[in-house]
C-alpha cells in the first residue's frame, strides 16, 4: 500500500507547528498503525531527517501512552481501539491520512505528536485513592462485594488514562476520565468513607487544571478506546450534588 | 568475593518473623531527613515508593513514561498468586513455596521463596483494601483460577487486566503520597548513572527526557525497580521502552549480575508476521485453562482449515506427553514442546511457526453446563455453542478481541495460532535476603533483581513478587541499612563524584550523537535480537554461544562506529534514548551468552542441547551447578568474573522435575 501522510510537526511547546506531507510506501495490511509510523521514521532517519516523535510503550492497548488524532478522530477509525491496536487493514491504497496530537489547553504539546498529560495525574492526586497504608488491611474476604457492583467498578476502573475523551470533547472536558475514577471507588464499600471529600476535591482540580465542563455531546464515549460509558458522568454528577449539598466537607 | 545472602537463623517458616522482630528501626524524626530514590513506578517501584512515603521517608521516584501509571506492569494479564486457600483445595504457604522452587527447577534461594509465599496473602488483602476490583463469585467472595505448573487454584485476577488493576492500586497509593508531599515524582526522566561516594550509593544522574537537561539527585539509598530486560531480543512481549540501562549502570559500579541467561519464553503468543514487526503480543497463560494445544497428526493437514480436521487426526501433544498436567505444564516445558513440534515440521500457519490453541471443547463444556443451570432441556448444538461462547467471552473477552484485531481471525470460531516468545527474565541484579545488591545502599526489587523464580518463573508469580518486594519486604529491610545512615548528612550534589558522573553521562550522549553513521538504532537492535534468539534463545549449545559472543562483539564495534542518532542532546529525542538503551543491551547480550556457556546443564528456561535426558527433557547437574552465577564487572573490554552463591536445600528435596 502507498499512503500520503499529513503529520503535525512541532519542534517544542513554543513552536507554532504545522502539517507536513510525507509519502510512505510498502505498507501491508497486517501492520499496526504505529508500525507504519516506524516505517516512515526509519525512512526519515535514513534520509538524515528528524523522525516524528510520538508516545507509545505497551503497544497492546493498555498503558494509555499512544495518542494520535487520525483523520480527525482520537485513536482513529476503529471503535474501542487505541492507536497502537489500530491496524492498516483500516486503510486502503492511495489514502491520505492526517495525523495530529491531542488538542486541549490542559495537554500542551511537547513535540510533534507528544503531549503533556500530567494534569490527569494531578486529578488522581486530589483524591483518586483509598487512604489505607500498607499493612492496615483486613482479610480480603471479610467483606463480600456484590458481583454486579464489582463488575461495574471494574468497568469504570478499566480506563487507561489516555485522554482521548478530552481530545474528542468540544469543551476539552475531562469528565469521562474523572467520572470513571469516581465511579470505580464509589461503587465499592472501601471507597465509602472518603466518598464526598473525594468527588469535591477531584472535581475542583479538574476545573483548576483548565478542563472544560460537560455539555452532554457524548463525543468522549464514542472515542473512548475502553468503552467507558456516559453513565459514569451521570454518576459523577450525582456524587457531586450529593456531596456539595449534603455534606460539610470543605473543598481543599 | 564471598557472597553473603544474609539468610536469618531459625526454621524456614520463622525466618521472616524473626528478622522483622530484630531488624533495626529508624525513628520517625530521622526518617524525614533520610532520602531514598526509587527508580521505577511499576508494581515493585510504585509499591515501594508509596510505602516508604507512608513510613515517613523523603522519597524521589523516577519513571521514563509520562505517568507512573504506565509502567510496564500495567500490561500483565492473567493474574497474581497467593496462598489464601480460599478454595479449600489444600493450598498453603508451604505448597506455594514448594511449587515455586520446583517450578524454578531448584535454582532459587529457599528462604526468599518461603517469605514470598508467606507475604503473598497480605498482598491480596492490601489490594482489596485499595479498591482493586478482583473477579468475584456470585456470593461476593473472591474468585480464583489455575495457572501452569500447579494443581491448586490460587490465582486472583481482574478479567484479563490484572496487572492494570494492581498497578492502578499502587499508583493510587503513590498518588496519595505525592499529594502528601512525601514522594516527589519525576516522570519522563531516565536514570543514566549511579553515583557512589566512599564506596556507598549516594545518588543518581538522570536525564529530563523533555528538555534533555542532565540532573543530579542525591540520596541515602537507591532502590532499583526498573523491570526486566527481555527486549535484548528485540522482539518480546515487553513494552517498547523496557530496558536494562539502570541495571547495567549498577553492574558497572560493582553490583553483581546474577543468572543473566535465565530467560522465560512464553508458550502462548501471537506468531511473528513480518520484518516490520515491533513487538509480540502475549495471549495470557490463563487461556491454557480452557484452551487445548494441538497440531495435525499428518503433514498433509498442515494447511487445511483446522475446523475440518477431525478429532482423531489431531495430536494434543501436551496432553499426550504430560498426562498429569496436560495443557497446564509450566511455560518452559510448553514452549519447548511447541518448538519441537514446529522443528519437526508439524507447525501450522503461513510460516510453519505456530500451533493451535483451541477452545471448542471448552465452549461445548461451558455451553452444556450453562444450559443445565438455565434449565434448558435438550439444547441444540447452536444453543450450546452460543451459551458456551458467552462464558468464554466473560472470562477472556478482551484477549479474544485483541487477538482478532491483530490477526483478523475470530478465535471463537477458528482455533488461535500461537508460538513462543520472549516474555520475562529471571536473571537480574544479585540481591541478598534484604534485597541489597553487592553495592552498599543499592537495592533491587521486582523483575530487575535475580528474584525468587530460579531458572523458570511460574505464571502469576511476577506480580506477586513485585508487590511482595515493594509493599512488604523492601520497606522493612532497607531500614537495617538506613539505621546506620541517620548521621549521614544530605548528599552534597556538588561533590566531585557527582561532577564526574555527570560528565561521563554527557560524554556518552555526545559520543552517540557524533558518530553520525549510516545505520539506525533499530537496525542494530534487530540484529542483536536475531543473534540472541538464534543462539541464546529457547535452546542453546556451546558452539552457538561462542559464535554469538564474537558476533555481538563485532556488532558492538560497528554500533560505536556506524550508528546514526538524529537530533540534539537538549531536546525531546526518543532516538537518543533508544541508542543509550541498545548500547547497554549489547553489553548485556554478551554477558547472557557467557552465563549460558558457563552453565553446563539444562535448568528451567535455560536449555542446553548437550544436556538432555533420553526423552529430550532438561537434564540438570545438581552436583556442579546448584549455584547462583553472580557476574562481576572487571572493566571495559575485560572478561567478567564469576562469583558463586551455593544454594542449599534444607526444606525441599531436589528431584527431577516431572509433569508427566
Ligand atoms: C504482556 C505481559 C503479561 C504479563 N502477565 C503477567 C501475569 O499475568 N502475572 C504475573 O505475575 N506476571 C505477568 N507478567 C510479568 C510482570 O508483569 C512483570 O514481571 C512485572 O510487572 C514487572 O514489574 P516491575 O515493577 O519489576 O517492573 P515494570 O513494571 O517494568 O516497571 C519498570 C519501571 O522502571 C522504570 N524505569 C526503567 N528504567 C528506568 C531508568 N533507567 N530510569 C528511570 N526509570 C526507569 C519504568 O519507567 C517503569 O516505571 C507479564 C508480563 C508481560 C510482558
Ligand atoms: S475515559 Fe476512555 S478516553 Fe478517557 S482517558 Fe479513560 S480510557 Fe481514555
Ligand atoms: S502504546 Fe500502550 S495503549 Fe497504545
Amino acid at each position: 500500500m502507498k499512503l500520503t501522510l499529513k503529520i503535525w510537526r512541532q519542534r517544542n511547546s513554543n513552536d507554532k507547528g504545522k502539517l507536513e506531507t510525507y509519502p510512505v510506501d510498502g505498507i501491508t495490511t497486517d501492520m499496526s498503525f504505529l508500525e507504519m509510523i516506524d516505517v516512515l521514521n526509519q525512512q526519515l532517519i535514513k534520509d538524515k531527517k528528524d523522525p516524528v516523535a510520538f508516545d507509545h510503550d505497551c503497544r497492546e492497548g493498555i498503558c494509555g501512552m499512544c495518542s494520535m488524532v487520525i483523520n480527525g478522530r482520537p485513536h482513529g477509525p476503529w471503535e474501542g481501539t487505541t492507536t497502537c491496536q489500530l491496524h492498516m487493514r483500516a486503510f486502503k491504497d492511495g489514502d491520505t491520512v492526517v495525523i495530529e496530537p491531542w488538542r486541549a489547553a490542559s495537554f500542551p504539546v511537547i513535540k510533534d505528536l507528544v503531549v503533556d498529560r500530567t494534569s490527569f495525574d494531578k486529578i488522581i492526586q486530589a483524591g483518586g485513592y483509598i487512604s489505607v497504608n500498607t499493612g492496615n488491611a483486613v482479610d480480603a474476604n471479610s467483606l463480600p462485594i456484590d458481583k454486579t457492583n464489582a463488575e461495574d467498578a471494574f468497568d469504570a476502573a478499566a480506563c487507561i488514562g489516555c485522554g482521548a475523551c478530552v481530545a474528542a470533547c468540544p469543551n476539552s472536558s475531562g469528565m469521562l476520565f474523572l467520572g470513571a475514577k469516581v465511579s470505580h471507588l464509589a461503587l465499592l464499600p472501601q471507597g465509602e468513607p472518603e466518598r464526598e471529600k473525594r468527588v469535591l476535591n477531584m472535581m475542583k482540580t479538574h476545573d483548576d487544571e483548565g478542563f472544560g465542563g460537560c455539555t452532554n455531546t457524548g463525543a468522549c464515549e464514542a472515542e473512548c478506546p475502553k468503552g467507558i460509558s456516559l453513565t459514569n458522568i451521570a454518576r459523577l454528577n450525582r456524587e457531586y450534588m450529593r456531596a456539595a449539598i449534603g455534606s460539610e466537607e470543605e473543598v481543599r | 568475593m564471598k557472597l553473603d545472602a544474609k539468610i536469618p537463623e531459625g526454621p524456614i517458616a520463622e525466618k521472616w518473623s524473626n528478622y522483622r522482630s530484630n531488624v533495626k528501626l529508624v525513628a520517625p524524626n530521622n526518617k524525614r531527613r533520610i532520602e531514598v530514590i526509587v527508580i521505577g513506578s511499576g508494581l515493585a517501584g510504585g509499591a515501594a515508593a508509596a510505602t516508604l512515603g507512608e513510613l515517613g521517608y523523603s522519597v524521589k521516584c523516577f519513571c521514563f513514561q509520562d505517568s507512573p501509571r504506565r509502567a510496564h506492569s500495567i500490561a500483565a494479564q492473567g493474574g497474581i498468586n497467593a496462598a489464601k486457600n480460599y478454595q479449600n483445595d489444600g493450598d498453603s504457604a508451604y505448597r506455594l513455596f514448594y511449587d515455586t522452587v520446583k517450578g524454578g527447577d531448584y535454582r532459587s534461594r529457599e528462604a526468599n521463596v518461603y517469605r514470598l509465599a508467606q507475604v503473598s496473602t497480605n498482598i491480596i488483602d492490601q489490594c482489596v483494601a485499595q479498591g482493586v476490583p478482583f473477579a468475584r463469585e456470585y456470593g461476593g467472595l473472591l474468585a480464583n483460577r489455575s495457572f501452569g505448573g500447579v494443581q491448586v487454584s490460587r490465582t486472583f485476577y481482574a478479567r484479563g487486566q490484572t496487572g492494570q488493576q494492581l498497578l492502578l492500586g499502587a499508583y493510587s497509593a503513590l498518588s496519595r503520597q505525592i499529594a502528601a508531599g512525601k514522594v516527589k515524582m519525576y516522570n519522563r526522566h531516565e536514570m543514566l548513572e549511579l553515583v557512589m561516594i566512599d564506596g556507598k550509593t549516594r545518588g543518581i544522574i538522570a536525564r529530563n527526557l523533555i528538555t534533555g537537561e542532565i540532573e543530579r539527585h542525591g540520596a541515602h539509598a537507591v532502590v532499583l525497580a526498573s523491570g526486566g530486560y527481555g527486549n535484548v531480543f528485540y522482539l518480546s512481549t515487553n513494552a517498547m521502552g523496557s530496558n536494562v540501562t539502570a541495571n547495567m549502570k549498577a553492574y558497572r559500579k560493582g553490583a553483581f549480575f546474577a543468572n543473566p541467561c535465565y530467560t522465560q519464553i512464553h508458550p502462548t503468543c501471537i506468531p511473528v508476521s513480518g520484518h516490520y514487526q515491533s513487538k509480540l503480543t502475549l495471549m495470557s497463560e490463563s487461556l491454557r485453562n480452557d484452551g487445548r494445544v494441538w497440531v495435525p497428526k499428518s503433514k498433509n493437514d498442515l494447511s487445511k482449515n483446522p475446523n475440518q480436521i477431525p478429532e482423531e487426526d489431531r495430536d494434543y501433544y501436551l496432553e499426550r506427553i504430560y498426562p498429569a498436567f496436560g495443557n497446564l505444564v509450566p511455560r518452559d516445558v510448553a514452549s519447548r514442546a511447541a518448538k519441537y513440534m514446529c522443528d519437526k515440521g508439524m507447525g501450522v500457519g503461513k510460516t510453519g511457526l505456530a500451533v493451535y490453541l483451541d477452545f471448542s471443547s471448552a465452549i461445548e463444556r461451558y455451553g452444556k453446563a450453562a444450559a443445565n443451570t438455565q434449565n434448558i432441556d435438550n439444547p441444540s448444538k447452536k444453543e450450546i455453542e452460543k451459551l458456551g461462547k458467552e462464558v468464554i467471552e466473560s472470562k477472556y473477552g478482551n484477549l479474544f478481541e485483541m487477538y482478532q484485531r491483530i490477526t483478523d481471525e475470530n478465535p471463537y470460531d477458528t482455533p488461535m495460532k500461537i508460538y513462543p516468545a520472549v516474555h520475562y527474565t529471571m536473571g537480574g541484579l544479585w540481591v541478598d535476603y534484604e534485597l541489597g545488591t553487592t553495592v552498599p545502599g543499592l537495592y533491587a526489587t521486582g523483575e530487575c533483581n535475580f528474584s525468587d523464580h530460579g531458572a523458570n518463573r511460574l505464571g502469576a508469580s511476577a506480580l506477586m513478587q513485585g508487590l511482595a518486594d515493594g509493599y512488604f519486604v523492601l520497606p522493612v529491610t532497607i531500614g537495617s541499612y538506613l539505621a546506620g545512615e541517620i548521621r549521614t548528612p544530605q548528599t552534597d550534589t556538588n561533590h566531585p563524584a557527582f561532577v564526574e558522573a555527570e560528565k561521563s553521562v554527557k560524554d556518552n550522549i555526545n559520543k552517540l550523537l557524533n558518530i553520525k553513521g549510516d545505520k539506525s538504532v533499530d537496525d542494530f537492535h534487530r540484529e542483536l535480537g536475531l543473534i540472541m534468539w538464534n543462539k541464546c534463545g529457547m535452546s542453546r549449545n556451546a558452539q552457538g554461544l561462542q559464535e554469538a559472543i564474537k558476533e555481538i562483539q563485532a556488532l558492538r564495534k560497528e554500533f560505536w562506529n556506524n550508528v546514526y542518532v538524529p537530533g540534539t542532546a537538549d531536546e525531546f529525542n526518543p532516538e537518543l534514548e533508544k541508542a543509550g538503551r541498545v548500547a547497554d543491551f549489547l553489553d548485556l547480550g554478551e554477558l547472557m551468552c557467557r552465563d549460558a556457556l558457563n552453565r553446563n546443564e539444562s535448568a528451567g528456561g535455560h536449555f542446553r542441547e548437550e544436556y538432555r535426558t533420553p526423552e529430550g527433557e532438561a537434564q540438570r547437574d545438581d552436583e556442579n551447578y546448584t549455584y547462583v552465577a553472580a557476574w562481576e564487572y572487571a572493566g571495559e573490554g575485560k572478561e567478567p568474573i564469576l562469583n558463586k552463591e551455593e544454594l542449599t536445600f534444607n526444606d525441599i528435596e531436589l528431584k527431577t522435575r516431572s509433569y508427566k
